[in-house]
């Protein structure tokens, strides 16, 4: 099937998309934004976290025929140009960064919280993160880079 | 595979009449799942995402009509003064991701022993709405789960809302897992008291082949909380009624727990809800009077 979606502000069309495909498959496969990540599958782990119409989501148990007129935000499209968002550049200068594999979808959730409260306390932060796993941090960073744009 | 996209409810019952074995997809989170583990290959996937008449709530006669299609997170935000134990329940399932797109109708649909929304249905006496193109009909929760995964659903319904009464009283719920974010269930439990009907309704969930009320122990509640002279509950109530939840119990043992464990467990959830939802309603009469 043919699916149409707004990814990132600009309308994308993906074709011979199968029935049973997740939104994940077709953002990185078909339309080449490889920013999310695809590691689990199963909603465990976070690192394929997008915004749908502005909710973040875990984009592999998204059916991709359930984006179908939808907006899509991913990781790349947070960034204006070369200016990374103020998330994005925080991961950065924190070091919440390691191999980087969990970072786009951590940037997401981060993001969404931050829009949502401006000024989260720690119990906020580590709730707003609980679906997101990192391999490599040990999370201490993750956390100041937060705290740091919350500041 | 076939994609279903119904635009309405009616035409969601039509396309279900005609091909039974199609997959209903609410929030995705189960059958996505199975999907991408090749668990499951349905000959049809019916979208529900697009459908109005599922994605709100509203409240008449001190009932909370809830939509099949609205996420918990909307269940959270929005609900937790008339449905303060469903709220709880919502707020401990997965992460926000899965929060943001999981339902209470898929929890339904999924009805597995461990879901974390049916201690409380069953604890507060909801009844599931389903409609098929023969019309609907109304089911309480005590009567919809069978067995393990297994709902009353006939092949052409589908789970329009759940019906739910507005707490007349303080509830509560809790669940035992190993971390305090993203886990199933090693058993669960939830208390609902309704001071003017002087009822109780106490209801287990993964500690049994299905989510169960544990009926002895309500009725054990209800005769024994002293509603007209509220005072704090003596630690016997508590124990006693601790007992009769577990007892209610048949756990299994499995991967993430014992069966004795589970009982052991159930006791003590049982006894430390009661405990916080005596010490609100004591507490709320206190502000009252
Ligand atoms: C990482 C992760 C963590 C999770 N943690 C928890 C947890 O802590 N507690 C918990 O209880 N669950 C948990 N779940 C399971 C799942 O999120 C819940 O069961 C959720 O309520 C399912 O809702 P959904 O809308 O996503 O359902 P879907 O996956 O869309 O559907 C689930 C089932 O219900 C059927 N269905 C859906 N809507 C209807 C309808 N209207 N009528 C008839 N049938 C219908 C579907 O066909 C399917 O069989 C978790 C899942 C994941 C991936
Ligand atoms: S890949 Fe989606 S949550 Fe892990
Ligand atoms: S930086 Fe490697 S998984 Fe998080």
């Amino acid at each position: 099937m043919r699916v149409n979606v707004t990814v990132n502000g600009e309308a994308r069309q993906a074709d011979d998309v199968w029935e049973g495909e997740s939104l994940l498959f077709v953002l990185r496969e078909r339309l080449g934004l490889p920013g999310s990540k695809n590691a689990c599958e199963q909603g465990e782990c976070g690192s394929c976290t997008v915004y749908l119409d502005g909710t973040p989501v875990c984009a592999c148990l998204v059916a991709a025929g359930q984006a179908e007129g939808r907006e899509v935000r991913t990781v790349e499209g947070l960034a204006e140009g070369d200016r990374l968002d103020p998330v994005q550049q925080s991961f950065v200068d924190a070091g919440a960064v390691q191999c980087g594999f969990c970072t786009p979808g951590l940037v997401i959730a981060a993001h969404d919280l931050l829009n949502r409260v401006p000024n989260p306390g720690d119990e906020e932060i580590r709730e707003a993160l609980a679906g997101n796993l990192c391999r490599c941090t040990g999370y201490e960073k993750i956390l100041e880079a937060v705290r740091a744009v919350a500041r | 595979m076939d994609f279903l996209r119904p635009a309405t409810l009616a035409e969601a019952l039509a396309a279900k009449a005609e091909r039974p074995e199609a997959v209903p997809l609410a929030g995705g989170t189960d059958v996505m799942v199975e999907l991408n583990f090749d668990h499951r290959r349905p000959a049809a996937l019916l979208d529900l995402t697009r459908i109005a008449e599922l994605a709100g709530w509203a409240t008449h006669d001190d009932t909370v009509r809830l939509g099949a299609g609205v996420p918990y997170t909307r269940v959270i935000t929005e609900l937790g003064d008339e449905l303060p134990g469903l709220a709880m329940a919502a707020r401990t399932v997965g992460s926000p991701q899965i929060r943001n797109r999981g339902t209470v109708g898929g929890n339904l649909g999924a009805a597995s022993p461990a879901g974390d929304t049916h201690p409380v249905l069953l604890a507060t006496g909801a009844r599931v709405e389903v409609a098929s193109v023969r019309g609907t009909r109304m089911i309480p929760a005590d009567e919809f789960y069978v067995g393990v995964k297994k709902h009353a659903l006939a092949p052409d319904e589908l789970i329009v809302a759940v019906h739910l009464p507005v707490a007349a009283g303080p509830q509560q719920f809790a669940k035992v897992g190993t971390r305090n974010a993203m886990v199933i269930a090693v058993c669960s439990f939830a208390v609902a008291l309704d001071p003017r009907r002087r009822r109780a309704g106490a209801a287990i969930g993964s500690a049994g082949p299905t989510p169960r009320r544990a009926s002895d122990a309500e009725e054990f509640l209800a005769g024994e909380l002293p509603w007209d002279a509220p005072a704090p509950l003596g630690d016997a109530v508590r124990r006693r009624f601790g007992e009769l939840v577990a007892e209610a119990a048949a756990p299994i043992d499995d991967v993430r727990g014992t069966a004795e464990y589970r009982r052991h467990a159930l006791a003590v959830l049982a006894r430390r809800t009661l405990g916080w939802a005596w010490q609100d309603y004591l507490g709320g009469r206190r502000t009252c009077a």
